[in-house]
């Protein structure tokens, strides 16, 4: 039981860096400058280092025949843990970098509790990845003022995105049976206690940003519980196609 | 007009060994040919993300996944290193981007070739990244000071990307028959374009003979070729995997590997735009530049009223 949901905590944390760093993957060489292109790789990278130290712990709990790529490639949609937020598509840099942000300031305030889980492993993970991350939330916040203050038209994409990408902020916030569980052992936070510091954290930005989040979203749940948008479908058949189309063998 | 005087003290200062740097005197045609070479150069770096950009998303392993990431990462990196390198010649990055985008300027061929298998990652690690080095290696000794210190420090990352993408061909050459054949199918798609990396034929490269004098190239492009066969046939080998042409065979009278002769058809094909993905590579580049237009001039913007809040400030 304790396993078992120590397991499905540990595809929670995974799958928001796997899904987000395949994301960030598709724009690899795509960027508008070659600054933003190194930079957004590298978060990529940083973000398929720690799914690679989650899974690989991930595996040691299931047991069996389960290894870091099978966890990460074998699984079938629903049974995909990442929130809605980091599955929606890059469809400008304005939604990349709206994304990006509103998961850096979740996922730093989130790394800085696990740093004291009574998970050891977790905590070493954290401890390793919160520097990481520390360097995403710079990116993202410093580009989420540069768009908004930069010009008309960047003001207006970042608000476009803001606009489509907020209602999936909150599922961020709102604890699975698993993370409730997880919570009560002391291995992962009380994610409501988190909800205030981070919305003070975002509009603070918003505001440098001169973007206004709405005040009467309808927030859209479900990732976290495998009820995906359409979009995980297709980043999974990009993910999963090499493990899918030759089975059972060592690269 | 460069005079006779500075142009025999030029060449004297490189017949020295000496390294030109940005502020001394060059003639217009050195600096030039140089241009070209850096920028060309750069440029392949930045095209040669998109191939292998390509199989990030479809990486069978984590493992390889975030490997190619950081390769890609590093090309992107060089292409950096050798546009700051160009600008020393008087000549901006914006300026030589717009070449590139416009097709004025060229790239290496090699891009233009599609990789469609996992096994592409392996090829063109080893074979691409192998041909490079090889090149590479041979500039960090060229005249031109910037040009030569860059190359010394992605010469480093080059022969790393060299070794994982063998790494990546052996993985498979010693796998299932699938990647066994997967890994031959790259190996007979990418040979005679890595061949065709080192450019025409001696008598064909009408830059060669002022290159080497100013010592800007310190081998000929068949000289190069031929030291990449020789490297790369005993690779081959240890990989079980054989190389596409009927030709090749071991000179020990030259003491190098006689090998057949290049498509120069195909060669001049890729070269003038007509390769297989030509388009393609010029279409997502340009489609990054105009759909980046907006943020590039977001990030001025903000910058400027930055500057300006804070002269403000300080009046
Ligand atoms: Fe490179
Ligand atoms: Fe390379």
């Amino acid at each position: 039981m304790e396993q078992k949901a120590l397991y499905d905590y540990l595809l929670l944390l995974g799958d928001n860096s796997a899904i987000l760093g395949q994301r960030l993957g598709e724009l690899c060489g795509h960027g508008p400058e070659l600054e933003t292109d190194i930079a957004l790789t590298n978060v990529s990278l940083d973000l398929f280092g720690q799914v690679r130290n989650y899974f690989q712990y991930a595996a040691k709990v299931a047991g069996e025949d389960a290894t870091e790529d099978s966890i990460a490639m074998l699984r079938l949609e629903h049974e995909y843990k990442n929130s809605l937020l980091v599955e929606q598509p890059n469809r400008d840099f304005a939604y990349v970098i709206c994304r990006q942000f509103l998961f850096d300031t979740y996922h730093q305030l989130l790394l800085n509790e696990l740093v004291n889980s009574k998970n050891d492993q977790i905590a070493a993970i954290a401890k390793k990845s919160i520097k990481e991350v520390d360097y995403h939330y710079d990116i993202s916040s410093t580009w989420m003022q540069r768009l908004g203050d930069g010009t008309e038209e960047s003001n207006k994409r970042l608000q476009d995105a803001l606009d489509f990408l907020w209602r999936y902020s909150m599922e961020l916030f709102k604890p699975t049976d698993t993370e409730i569980i997880m919570a009560e052992m002391g291995v992962g936070p009380d994610l409501e206690t988190l909800r205030p510091v981070y919305l003070e954290r975002v509009k603070d930005i918003f505001l440098k940003s001169n973007v206004i989040a709405k005040e009467d979203a309808i927030f859209q749940y479900g990732g976290k519980t495998g009820t995906h948008t359409e979009y995980l479908g297709y980043i999974l058949a990009e993910f999963q196609y090499m493990q899918r189309a030759y089975p059972n063998m060592q690269w | 007009m460069d005079t006779q005087q500075q142009l025999d003290d030029f060449q004297r200062r490189i017949d020295n060994g000496e390294k030109i740097e940005p502020k001394d005197w060059m003639p217009e045609r050195y600096r030039k040919q140089l241009i070209r070479i850096m920028s060309q150069h750069a440029h392949s770096e930045i095209v040669g993300m998109l191939p292998e950009g390509n199989w990030i998303t479809r990486a069978p392993s984590l493992r390889r996944k975030v490997a190619l990431l950081a390769k890609v990462q590093d090309e992107a990196g060089h292409g950096l290193y050798l546009y700051s390198a160009a600008e020393t010649l008087g000549i901006s990055r914006d300026e030589l981007v717009e070449q590139l985008l416009d097709g004025t300027a060229k790239y290496s061929s090699i891009f233009n070739y599609p990789t469609l298998t996992w096994a592409d990652m392996g090829a063109v690690g080893w074979l691409v990244d192998g041909a490079a080095i090889i090149n590479q290696v041979m500039l960090t000794k060229t005249s031109y000071g910037p040009y030569a210190r860059a190359m010394v420090r992605i010469c480093k990352e080059e022969s790393f990307h060299q070794r994982q993408g063998y790494e990546i061909m052996l993985a498979l050459a010693n796998g299932t028959e699938a990647q066994k054949q997967m890994a031959q199918d790259a190996l007979n798609r990418f040979w005679w374009p890595s061949l065709m990396m080192f450019g025409p034929r001696d008598e064909d490269s009408p830059n060669t003979e002022q290159s080497m004098k100013w010592k800007i190239k310190k081998k000929t492009n068949d000289e190069l070729r031929q030291q990449f066969v020789d490297q790369t046939v005993p690779q081959a080998d240890i990989l079980g995997l054989t190389i596409p042409d009927p030709d090749l065979k071991w000179n020990e009278e030259r003491g190098h590997y006689d090998f057949g002769e290049i498509d120069w058809e195909e060669f001049w094909n890729v070269v003038k735009g007509n390769g297989p993905c030509n388009l393609k590579r010029l279409e997502d580049r340009n489609a990054a530049w105009d759909n980046g237009a907006w943020v590039r001039e977001a990030a001025v913007a903000h910058a400027e009223k930055q500057a300006a809040k804070r002269v403000s400030k300080s009046a």
